[in-house]
């Protein structure tokens, strides 16, 4: 049964959460013993998680970085989290001071933390929402006051479609999005994905079945299927530090390693 | 950025920077630090340049090293590799690049650096995880006043729904109602709270309904759903339409039933209201012709084909009512009709349904009847309740009425073949004189009924073309050659098949329509002669047509026929018309007339049945006639090959010289066996008739007969064989 809107969710932080969890892989101090706990159990299965964290954190700074010198200055973070360093009205915000930035989470903690963090940002917002919930996402009266849709907006789905199964039809979600989108439009997507470590990601994904977002990994082919409808720039579908590094020079050495895709494609 | 020492000359690397980049190479990765490269490096620049100052100074400051671990961790180096390797490096790097001299400044400011960094880690960590508690108890606020704000919903949903709802627990004690429930039972919330759910009881409730319940309290069902009666306080009762459902808890176990109620006593009443109307008489209050069909139909669709049930019926007919209606105006005949039906009521019992039919007719119903008695018994007292005269406009009416009594297996019948029954039986008992019953019999009825339907349907019939007609031949008894044909109609019933002429020939001439039945005959009779004329010739059989006294009284039957000839193109002489004894007879003298003028066109006229009527010999002279068919029931007793009826040669052998003295042709009818046509032969009779030669075929099997040109009913053939050919 559809959860009607004015009922709301339990906050339960018996369970580990992907922001929290997130948030402890890049260093952060917003998270609990349960979550510690769980990042504990998958950094001992998989060593190279954290790296992978920080290479998809790093992906999202330059995308946002890339954007704003093209002169995007309105911005929807979609899954944006646990606002914790590097996030993306700060990035946003060193080239640009008026852009504009709207945060799009469903956990109820990360809301709470992100409003007490942006409550003095006049150029930010928060709005508890789930992805799939386009409409209510983008009518938001935050939402309308901070972004024109009748401009260019850049919208980030970064490491969030891997929590959303198939039976959620992210692809099709992501088409509203695309059809709401003012062309010019970009979005930013990041996604994890089993191809460059297959022997892990199994366990990995078993992990994450106790937490509220059980995973789904998805092939280079899954993920470029989700960005259908995009022009993708360059260098198109790519791993994570493979995007626009800042030192193009420093050749990387199994950036597979670093298992993840990202992407950033134009709404034509 | 300020350069915090002086700038060295020459190629000599400068130490800071060489510090900086080592450090960046070392800590990479250690920790995600929201920085490009060649940022991060400008960072640790300037905390390597901090780092050089203080160990060169003199004295060196090993204090600056809290600061520099304090500014690692606010650039979110926040990675315990990140100190470790620090440590590390500044130890091995320093020397090196300045001088061994300042190893122990180094140790000394690597322990400060650790402090500081580990200081500031912990002060980060304890505001970060105080924000995310914070957080969350923003997050649990939230979520209470949404909860709030739904319960407050929920109770205003509650205390305004126009519809009641109670919840109550799984022992049937009532835990909660809301205002709409309790003003729909007039009980007070409290009140409710005493009673249990076994205290809302019905009477009129359907076992169906407790079983549904039990079954919910077992859990076995989730909800249902029904239409049920409740006492209000005060006694009244009111109709709800209920639903009830379980709420489970967590585990799914059945915690709570939640009743939902809407009061539909209003659309209850209307509908009653409108059922009434729809089933009643509204003049005598009575039961209508619906609602006597229906329950009619009931016993019939509820009994099984074993059933020993009985049904009767007595169908009333008031006698002479329409006179009454129209001398002394509706008025008194509606109060006739209700007078009635207040004295019909007298006289029936429990089980019995009076219903008015229409107009005069009343009809009483006896669902489960055991035998002919007790409806004759109800017969009785219905006439004599009527016997009494009714003051009606200032005089005394006497009304009368005619009883049809069925009572049958219910069984052996259906319910419309029931009321045929009494139909016809309420027919019957008028016609036998008005002021009593009659008891269905099935063997009058059977006929009657026949007959009766027949005849209504034959105008459609005639409009819908459900006649054809066929043809038996008649044969020179010299030679047995076809001589002519007689045209016979029959009918194609839709349901019943193909039916004789006597059966719809008798009430063809009462209803009048025997007239254009009649004329559609002919024509058919003479298109197919013309067809055998036009292949035959001279040899072609003539056609001979019946045609009924009725048709003979039309004063347009000789212009119809010679019109008929013309169109058709038959030879007036192959055109042959059979008349009944008993129309020739008639002492009038139109259809001698029209006999003239159809001789006077050369088309012959023919006795049929001759013997059978009274016939005045005598006037046979005068008659219009070229043929007699002598009656089958003559040559009967000629059938016979050994013995033959002596009696009946000379009867034949009579009519035979009459006919021939009058100069008639003889035909003699019914011809079966080869002895018979032999006798009749040598009797006189020139023509023969019958199954001997032919029965009645379609006209294409006569024109194969003719154009074999073989003898029919030779002796040595079996009768009627063969005659088909191939």
């Amino acid at each position: 049964m559809q959860r009607p809107s004015w009922a709301p969710e339990d906050v339960d932080i018996d369970r580990p959460s992907a922001a929290r969890v997130y948030d402890y892989y890049l260093g952060g101090g917003h998270n609990f013993a349960v979550d510690r706990a769980m990042a504990a159990r998958a950094v001992a299965d998989w060593p190279e998680l954290p790296r992978i964290m920080q290479a998809n954190r790093a992906f999202l700074r330059r995308a946002v970085r890339y954007l704003a010198d093209q002169g995007f200055d309105q911005f929807l973070d979609i899954g944006s989290g646990i606002p914790t360093v590097g996030n993306v009205h700060e990035v946003a915000h060193a080239t640009n001071p008026d852009a504009r930035v709207v945060y799009v989470d469903i956990d109820p903690v990360a809301v709470a933390h992100s409003r007490a963090i942006l409550a003095d940002d006049p150029r930010t917002g928060v709005v508890q929402r789930d992805f799939a919930e386009v409409a209510a996402v983008l009518d938001d009266p935050v939402t309308r006051s901070l972004i024109d849709p009748s401009r260019p907006v850049a919208v980030l789905v970064v490491a969030l479609l891997h929590f959303v199964g198939d039976e959620r039809r992210p692809g099709e979600v992501l088409a509203r999005y695309r059809e709401a989108m003012a062309p010019g439009s970009h979005l930013v997507v990041s996604h994890a994905s089993a191809d460059g470590a297959p022997d892990r990601a199994d366990d990995h994904q078993a992990l994450y079945r106790r937490t509220a977002t059980p995973m789904r990994m998805r092939t280079r082919d899954e993920v470029a299927a989700l960005l259908d409808g995009f022009t993708l720039v360059d260098p198109g579908l790519v791993f994570l530090p493979e995007w626009r590094p800042d030192d193009p020079s420093a050749v990387l050495e199994h950036p597979e390693r670093f298992t993840g895709y990202a992407a950033v494609g134009r709404r034509d | 950025m300020t350069e915090p020492h002086g700038t060295r000359s020459g190629a000599e690397p400068d130490p800071v920077d060489a510090l900086a980049i080592a450090w960046a190479d070392e800590v990479e990765g250690t920790s995600y630090v929201p920085m490009a490269v060649d940022e991060l490096q400008a960072h640790l620049r300037e905390l390597a340049g901090l780092v050089i100052d203080a160990v060169l100074a003199d004295p060196p400051r090993p204090d600056a090293g809290a600061e520099v671990g304090r500014r690692l961790v606010a650039a979110h180096f926040t990675g315990p590799e990140t100190l470790e390797r620090t440590v590390l490096l500044l130890d091995e790097q320093l020397p090196a690049l300045l001088d061994p001299a300042v190893l122990p400044a180094v140790h000394a400011l690597t322990g400060t650096l650790a402090g500081g960094y580990a200081a500031a880690l912990r002060d980060r960590t304890l505001d970060e995880q105080e924000a995310i508690r914070r957080a969350v108890l923003a997050a649990r606020h939230h979520t209470e006043q949404a909860l709030h704000a739904s319960e407050a919903r929920f109770r205003a949903m509650f205390h305004e729904a126009a519809i009641g709802i109670g919840l109550g627990d799984m022992d049937g004690r009532i835990l909660e109602v809301n205002p709409a429930m309790t003003r729909m039972f007039g009980h007070t919330a409290d009140e409710f709270r005493r009673l249990t759910v076994g205290d809302l009881t019905h009477p009129d409730d359907a076992p169906s309904v407790w079983r549904l319940y039990e079954r919910l309290l077992r859990g076995e069902i989730d909800n249902f759903r029904l239409e049920k009666r409740f006492f209000r306080r005060s006694g009244k009762e009111i109709v709800g339409h209920l639903t009830l459902s379980l709420v489970r808890d967590a585990q799914g176990r059945p915690t709570y039933q939640l009743a939902m109620l809407e009061d539909v006593s209003e659309r209850h009443r209307l509908q009653e209201n409108l059922e009434y109307q729809a089933y009643h008489d509204p003049l005598t209050k009575l039961a209508n012709r619906a609602k006597f069909t229906e329950r009619l139909e009931r016993v019939f669709t509820r009994e099984g084909p074993d059933s020993l049930r009985r049904v009767g019926v007595c169908f009333l007919d008031l006698d002479g009512f329409k006179t009454i209606n129209d001398s002394l105006g509706h008025s008194v005949g509606d109060r006739m009709l209700q007078e009635v039906a207040r004295r019909l009521g007298s006289c029936v019992t429990d089980g019995e349904l009076i219903a008015r039919m229409g107009g005069d007719e009343f009809v009483v119903l006896v669902e489960d009847s055991h035998g002919v008695d007790r409806l004759v018994g109800l017969a009785d007292r219905v006439l004599a309740a009527l016997a009494p005269p009714l003051p009606l406009a200032g005089q005394e009416l006497v009304v009368g009425a005619s009883i049809g009594v069925v009572e049958q297996a219910v069984r052996e019948t259906t319910a419309s073949e029931l009321m045929r029954a009494a139909d016809i039986t309420l027919y019957t008992a008028k016609a036998e004189g008005r002021g009593r019953w009659a008891v269905h019999d099935p063997g009058r009825d059977e006929a009657e009924t026949a007959r009766f339907t027949l005849s209504a349907a034959l105008p459609s019939a005639v409009a819908h073309n459900e006649f054809f007609v066929l043809y038996q031949p008649l044969v020179s008894l010299a030679d047995h050659r076809v001589r002519g044909v007689e045209a016979l109609v029959r009918w194609q019933h839709p349901r019943l098949g193909v039916l004789s002429p006597s059966l719809f020939i008798g009430p063809a001439e009462e209803t009048g329509i025997i007239v254009e039945l009649g004329r559609r005959v002919l024509e058919y009779a003479c298109r197919d002669a013309r067809a055998w004329q036009d292949e035959f010739g001279d040899a072609a059989p003539f056609v001979s047509v019946n045609v009924a006294q009725r048709q003979l009284a039309e004063p347009a039957l000789v212009s119809e026929v010679a019109d008929l000839l013309d169109r058709t193109g038959l030879r007036p002489d192959r055109l042959q018309i059979e008349l009944t004894e008993r129309a020739l007879t008639v002492d009038e003298g139109a259809p001698l007339k029209a006999l003239d003028g159809l001789r006077a066109m050369g088309v012959r006229i023919a006795v049929d049945d001759f013997g059978t009527g009274y016939s005045n010999l005598s006037y046979l002279r005068k008659l219009p006639v070229d043929v007699i068919k002598l009656d089958g029931s003559f040559g009967e007793g000629l059938r016979e090959e050994e013995l033959s009826d002596e009696v009946d040669e000379v009867i034949v052998g009579t009519l035979v010289a009459l006919g021939h003295a009058l100069g008639l042709t003889v035909t003699a009818e019914g011809v079966e066996t080869g002895p018979q046509a032999a006798r009749l032969r040598a009797l006189g009779c020139d023509e023969g008739q019958g199954w001997l030669f032919a029965p009645a075929l379609p006209a294409a099997d006569i024109a194969r007969m003719v154009r074999r040109g073989a003898p029919l009913g030779d002796p040595a053939a079996r009768p009627g064989g063969d005659l088909l050919g191939a």
